[in-house]
């Protein structure tokens, strides 16, 4: 990270270039019509200015053909940065299926960061160069946001429910990651790194640090917990079978549906009560105040490894 | 310099304390305001030099964390809600309009001054609850922060804020009513001066927004007083329900604080160019317009909340909308200017900078608008950069010309001329170098509300605080010689300006009671071609 | 039209301080009728801001209803519908008492005007004797959000978050209906004295109307909170 005075920030994601070239587009649009403006006014200015106290300028009421001109042309421009601006939104947002996934969890004031290997860091956070990455977020408390410049990405991360959002780095080296919400007393104290590595060294990395993936950790708990009492891997028990459930189509009571993604596994271990599966009586216990963030991340990396049969639950980490 | 005669006016009609407090005349309604937000200038003022100073180093030299966090809070409380939102429509409109109309006051006088009883008591709640340990929160409140977490004194800010939202309120409702009701013969809606069109706008912006902010505030208050869940995520609560409902009054606010400078302007351009407006029509029916794109885009502050794309698609596109109006204005006033006679008076010194500032600010708003750019923008000092264009290279510079227009009629002197020219440059100069440095700091990513920061972003900060100082200094000046223009300045004629309106037509300052019969319209605004010019001396002629 | 000049000659000669006395309406207006019309614009774009004021409750309440439909519906079955409906009941006979002083004032009938008055006050004690009441209960019962919370059904969470939002929305509508009985003991008083007649009774009407918005606002509250989910 640069401790020099900069103007211009680094591009270091698959975005950063586009994001950058749409800004020095508005950019050179401002800066035409800044420098328009000021210019007919001085000119005007100094032009007509006043030269008796006998001046007695004639009327130009106005002129529909310029009112329409200077309201269309600015419209026209206007859409076209929205639709360009649109589209890179949506990149920034739309999530690519192949992305490797991290957790995040925002507190009073600092970030913890949980790879699927079960690498857990504190206020840094990882990455192999070149590939896609997809951070899921929550917060204990307060709303925060997660803020990388040299990416050009920020997300909210907000207290009891998940946010996303993805990027692909593309160069080696370490990145400033700020908190960019006001969260109290140390919100400039919130700021981290995201460290770029080459493919092999995050590899080296990552089997360097301690052992236990994330989903073996949920694995644990879902022991400890006694949810394997109910949540049987066959269909006899008095809670669903939840092979397979991750990404699933779930049929609620009173005929509704609900996509099973992480937000719905949250919720249903916290307030079971929010969402009863059809054919199931509401008898789950809640769990809150019993796990922590991080330890729902573990039993939620858990749950999305068991997939159906034909594939070998216990396979290590994407 | 002749003997003036005395003459009765507003000003020396009655005298003593309580024919000040207890009066029901618009113009001394006015004045009271002009002293309240002065302080509150003032003191919101020393607030924003305290973070600049704090901010020249990238450590946190001067305070604590908790202190400097107050003290941004109060800044922007301060300055939003106690000095920008009534400004121009608390002074100059409240002096104006009944003047510009041809009416004797406002509909409802009483109501005019319990409007200001409120503002003072909401904002001597607020500055107590600052003095008494301040509030953290940001002016924004953002849940579950400010309900569940700060331990600040949340409470009586929001109940300060929430009494003096209803100051708003009733001032909103006076204007609406008058202008409706009260229009002297002759005067059709597109006769009346733009000033006017501004401030219509402007009161159906504070009565429709205002009361929404008020109930969600309380909420807040009532949250944290009878704990109650509703913007508690622990117990089901939604915070971003808050940021909705708070920024639907907000972004609209910030059209409260630009659409009357906007009138301001229209008045500044043609007296000072002795010409018609360009584009009367489009300039009135684009206030309107503001007003109600207004109202559709506040969402544009929570992109990165985690919305819908589709929402954010919408929010986006009308955002971009709503430039469109203002651009237009811009373009009218230029206009205005061609072929026009234009003299260099502080007023119009202002006038020119509002509208080179403003274009600026407002083209820094499209960066904002845009998705996939205020991504990497939204919280970082690019947005204060881009607020701060608005709201002080626009907003204040549009208030410090109209004040300065209007000083003969409402106080019955001339300001000094000179220092009033010297002002404005230094006001000028001053802005720009403490806040252009901000854009780029924005875009390299420093975030807003951090109390210290990291070592490269300092030499921009260092620029910024060197132009606070002299912004400082700059604003300074009107105060002094305003102040000094009560006593030594020249005695005001009627219409030392040249200018058409109706208030021009009153002495000045004017009698209580306005006109002496009420006058009848039969010309359009700014009909300089058909106006009969006199050389009038600045010195007040003699009677009789 | 004169010209400017003539105009601001006569400007600049000495005004007096005030013009002539009118009875009957006050200096700033032309005419009576001139004061009525601004009275009763400005009643309406009053009534106009309290829609905002409550929409921002309602539109919380909307939020949160199609969030959480079934806690809603629960929650909502622990209101006492029967004297919720008979508050209603209350408050609309309070509307027909104060349309009947509004048109006792019209007609310049003193004695109709302040017994409808005072008819419509006692009425909106009533309601407001009620609402005590339900709140003394809810309280008993434990329902009332906060540390002393206690709800026998599975989603608390979301039932507290009806509460609350029962407790703000009630509770604004009781504090426009006490002011609105401070407004009608003012009008009490001034019509006894005689200030109304059949020429002026502008306060009358426009307190008519205030009174009739805080009518409407129950007319919303009162399904919105009491009735759903009551089919079971």
């Amino acid at each position: 990270m640069p401790s020099f005075f900069q103007l211009f920030p680094e591009q270091a994601s698959t975005i950063s270039k586009d994001v950058d070239a749409l800004f020095w587009f508005i950019t050179s649009v401002s800066a035409f019509f800044s420098v328009l403006i000021a210019l007919l006014v001085i000119y005007f200015a100094v032009k007509y200015r006043r030269r008796s106290d006998g001046d007695r300028p004639r009327t130009v009421e106005g002129s529909l053909g310029l009112e329409l001109t200077w309201t269309i042309i600015p419209l026209g421009i206007a859409m076209m940065i929205f639709a360009w601006s649109a589209a890179i939104y949506v990149r920034i947002y739309r999530v690519p299926d192949d992305a490797m996934q991290v957790f995040v969890v925002g507190k009073q004031w600092m970030w913890k960061m949980q790879h699927m290997e079960g690498q857990r860091e504190i206020n840094e956070l990882h990455v192999p160069v070149g590939r896609a990455v997809k951070l899921t977020m929550t917060s204990e408390d307060v709303i925060h946001s997660f803020f990388v410049p040299a990416f050009r990405i920020k997300q909210d991360v907000l207290p009891n429910r998940y946010t996303t959002v993805w990027f692909q780095a593309t160069k080696v080296g370490v990145y400033h990651l700020f908190c960019a919400e006001y969260c109290g007393t140390q919100h400039a104290g919130m700021i981290g790194s995201i460290i770029v590595m080459e493919p092999s060294e995050y590899a080296a990395w990552l089997s360097g640090g301690a052992g236990k993936s994330l989903a073996s950790s949920g694995e644990v708990l879902f022991q400890e917990l006694g949810c394997v009492s109910c949540h049987r891997s066959d269909s006899g028990g008095r809670g669903p079978a939840l092979t397979g459930v991750f990404g699933s189509t779930v049929k609620l009571q009173g005929g509704t549906t609900v996509t099973a993604d992480e937000g719905y596994l949250r919720e249903s271990i916290l307030t079971p009560q929010a969402k009863i599966v059809s054919g199931y009586q509401p008898i789950m216990p809640t769990f809150k105040g019993l796990v922590s963030e991080e330890q729902l991340l573990q039993l939620i990396a858990y749950i999305k490894e068991q997939k159906s049969s034909g594939e070998d639950p216990n396979h290590g980490s994407r | 310099m002749e003997a003036v005669e005395p003459r009765t006016n507003y000003l020396n009609a009655d005298y003593g304390i309580k024919s000040w407090l207890l009066t029901k005349d618009h113009k001394r309604i006015a004045v009271l305001y002009l002293v309240s937000i002065t302080v509150m200038f003032i003191l919101g003022g020393v607030f924003a030099l305290l973070v600049r100073l704090e901010l020249l180093t990238p450590g946190p030299d001067l305070m604590s964390s908790d202190t400097y966090n107050k003290v941004f809070t109060m800044h922007g409380i301060i300055m939003v809600f106690f000095f920008l939102i009534p400004s121009i429509p608390a002074v100059l409109g409240n002096f104006l309009i009944p003047l510009m109309i041809g009416a004797r006051d406002l509909a409802f006088p009483r109501i005019n001054l319990l409007s200001w009883y409120i503002y003072m008591v909401g904002g001597i709640i607020t500055l107590v609850a600052m003095v008494a340990g301040g509030v953290d929160t940001g002016w924004t409140f953002y849940t579950p922060y400010s309900t569940a977490v700060s331990n600040t004194n949340v409470i009586p800010t929001a109940v300060g804020i929430f009494i003096s939202g209803f100051s708003s309120i009733l001032t909103g409702l006076n204007f609406i009513v008058t202008i409706h009701r009260m229009r002297a013969p002759g005067l059709t809606w597109f006769r009346l001066p733009l000033f006017v069109w501004a401030h219509y706008a402007t009161s159906l912006i504070m009565i429709l927004g205002t009361p929404v902010v008020a109930v969600t505030i309380l909420l807040v208050a009532m949250e944290r007083v009878f704990n109650l869940a509703i913007f508690d995520p622990t117990r089901g609560g939604d915070p971003l329900l808050f940021q909705h409902l708070f920024w639907f009054y907000s972004h609209p606010a910030v059209y409260i604080m630009i659409l009357p400078p906007m009138g301001v302007m229209s008045e500044l351009v043609t007296c000072f160019s002795r010409k018609r407006v360009f584009g009367y029509n489009f300039i009135a029916v684009s206030s309107l317009a503001i007003a109600l794109l207004g109202f559709l885009v506040w969402a544009h502050h929570m992109f990165v909340t985690g919305m819908s794309i589709y929402a954010a698609l919408i929010f986006s596109f009308l955002s971009f909308a709503v430039a469109i109006p203002s651009a237009v204005k811009v373009f009218n006033w230029t206009a205005t200017l061609y072929k026009g006679s234009i003299s260099y008076d502080a007023p119009m010194l202002y006038a020119f900078g509002f509208i080179g500032l403003f274009t600026i600010g407002g083209l820094t708003g499209l960066f904002l608008a845009s998705l996939g750019t205020d991504v990497h923008l939204t919280d970082t000092y690019f947005v204060v950069a881009h607020f701060h264009y608005i709201m002080v290279g626009g907003a204040i510079m549009g208030y410090l010309g109209g004040i300065h227009f209007w000083w003969p009629k409402i106080s019955g002197r001339m300001y000094p001329e000179a220092p009033a020219r010297v002002a404005a440059v230094i006001v000028f100069i001053g802005f720009n170098l403490t806040f252009f440095p901000q854009f780029i700091l924005g875009y390299l990513g420093m975030p807003r509300r951090y109390h210290y920061y990291p070592d490269e972003f300092q030499v921009l900060n260092v620029m910024s605080t060197a132009g606070a100082t002299i912004l400082g200094l700059g604003y300074l000046l009107p105060l002094t010689y305003l102040i000094w223009s009560l006593r030594y300045g020249a005695h005001a004629s009627a219409n030392p300006w040249n200018a058409t309106g109706l208030e021009w037509t009153t002495p000045s300052p004017p009698p209580t009671e306005n006109f002496h019969e009420t006058p009848i319209v039969t010309h359009d605004a700014y009909d300089y071609e058909d106006f009969d010019f006199e050389t009038v001396p600045l010195q007040e002629v003699k009677v009789g | 039209m004169e010209a400017y000049s003539d105009q601001r000659e006569r400007a600049l000669e000495t005004t007096p301080a005030a013009g002539p006395h009118h009875a009957d309406h006050q200096h700033q207006f032309d005419s009576a009728a001139q004061q009525y019309d601004a009275s009763t614009l400005g009643m309406w774009v009053f009534l106009v801001t309290e829609i905002m004021f409550f929409g921002g409750v309602f539109t919380m309440y909307v939020a949160y209803r199609a969030a959480y439909p079934g806690a809603f519906g629960h929650a909502s079955n622990h209101l006492n519908l029967t004297l919720g409906a008979i508050n209603t009941a209350v408050l609309i006979a309070s509307s027909l008492t104060m349309a009947l002083a509004v048109h006792s004032s019209q007609m310049g009938k003193r004695s109709a005007l302040v017994t409808y008055l005072l008819l419509t006050m006692l009425l909106g004690s009533v309601f407001l004797g009620i609402k005590g009441v339900e709140y003394a209960h809810k309280f008993e019962e434990g329902l009332v959000p906060g540390p002393g919370f206690t709800y026998s059904g599975p989603d608390a969470n979301q039932a507290q978050l009806f509460f609350s939002l029962y407790f703000a929305m009630t509770g604004l509508h009781a504090l426009h209906m006490v002011i609105g009985l401070v407004l009608m003991a003012v009008l009490v008083l001034q019509a006894r004295k005689g200030r109304y007649t059949k020429l002026y009774h502008t306060p009358i009407e426009i307190s008519g109307l205030y009174w009739h918005f805080v009518d409407i606002v129950w007319i919303f509250l009162f399904p919105l909170l009491y009735l759903i989910a009551r089919h079971e």
